[in-house]
């Protein structure tokens, strides 16, 4: 017997990252903006989702979401009263999307095409950690907190809105009940991502959502 | 909390390029991973033995090798590795970094193995 080292310089998440990449091409080549969204379970990212694709659909975006969860299409059926296309993915146990997933929702979807969409919303399964480890091909990943959470969750999940594009702040409507620091918040976002885009949104007031659907416009533009 | 999809990843990872060693015994596997790479080295060890169990990899050890998150400054122009990841500023000069060189890695490194001797 011979002890030797071998070397095998592999990436444990390999196979997602290259079907994460086969999405990614497949996304720029429809055209289309895609988005991941992720955040804590409650944040609001269904109503913000809501919100976003109404208002979307009402411009003449042509938009539809896929959005996980452990169990139920409770969300799907919410989203869908937005009229846009919306397909439930159920990861019965798994705490996070993958490529793969994303891969198998997206055949066979009736009536939706990558070509046919102009943007693509992924709402992934509520959780701060998982996520953050499973490319999705997307091109832009929002971190969604809410003013309930307290100020401090960019500090406790740094992996998270680290690897954030874009930070949204949700039910700002009710930030003064909740004592919420806003310019503490933005301080810790800022010192987990320094430079990131945040938007202080309420999907109940529809405040900060405007700028938001200017971003929205910006990325396409340049990136769609 | 996805450590155990990781470790169960690994496990098959490794046990394909065992078929280029046939005989080969795994005495321990080892990691890269990254200070942001979101998987706890506790976590993955605690999942590997009862993953590999029953597999080629039954009894070997797994060994993380957690890596600093590097940064890249642009106003020292320089690489700079942080403390934590509480706060992404060069500890340096104090300024925000964007640029990461080094901290998401989730790599299996190398094997250490038993080889059997060929006799000819």
């Amino acid at each position: 017997m011979t002890t030797r080292i071998v070397e095998l310089r592999r990436g444990i998440l390999k196979k997602n990252d290259e079907l994460a990449a086969g999405l990614r091409a497949s996304y720029a080549q429809a055209g289309v903006l895609v988005l991941n969204l992720v955040s804590s379970p409650g944040a609001g990212k269904t109503a913000f989702l809501e919100w976003t694709l109404r208002e979307l659909k009402a411009r003449g975006s042509r938009v539809a979401a896929l959005v996980g969860d452990l169990e139920t299409d409770n969300d799907a059926r919410r989203l869908a009263a937005s009229g846009a296309p919306v397909r439930q993915i159920n990861t019965h146990g798994i705490c996070h999307l993958d490529a793969e997933m994303i891969g198998k929702h997206l055949e066979g979807w009736e009536g939706v095409t990558l070509s046919g969409l102009d943007y693509l919303f992924i709402e992934n399964v509520g959780n701060l950690v998982c996520p953050s480890s499973y490319d999705l091909g997307e091109k832009i990943r929002v971190a969604l907190l809410s003013v309930t959470e307290g100020e401090d969750k960019p500090l406790k999940y740094p992996t998270m809105f680290n690897s954030a594009d874009a930070a949204v702040i949700t039910k700002m409507d009710i930030a003064g009940p909740c004592s919420f620091d806003r310019e503490l918040a933005l301080k810790n976002i800022n010192e987990i991502r320094p430079g990131i885009r945040i938007f202080e949104t309420s999907a109940k007031t529809g405040a900060g959502m405007e700028e938001w659907l200017g971003y929205l416009a910006e990325e396409k533009a340049r990136r769609g | 909390m996805h450590e155990l999809s990781l470790v169960t990843s690994i496990v098959e990872s490794v046990t394909e390029s065992l078929a280029a060693y046939p005989g080969a015994r795994v005495l321990e596997v080892r990691l890269r991973v990254g200070a942001l790479a979101s998987a706890v080295p506790e976590s993955l060890e605690f999942c590997w033995g009862i993953v590999s169990e029953g597999t080629p990899l039954e009894g070997s050890r797994l060994a993380v090798n957690v890596l600093p998150v590097v940064m890249h400054c642009a106003v020292c122009d320089k690489d700079v590795a942080l403390e934590g990841v509480q706060s992404f500023r060069c500890p340096r000069c104090g300024e925000p970094c964007s640029d990461m060189r080094q901290g998401r890695e989730l790599e299996i490194d190398s094997i250490e193995i038993d080889e059997v001797e060929e006799t000819t």
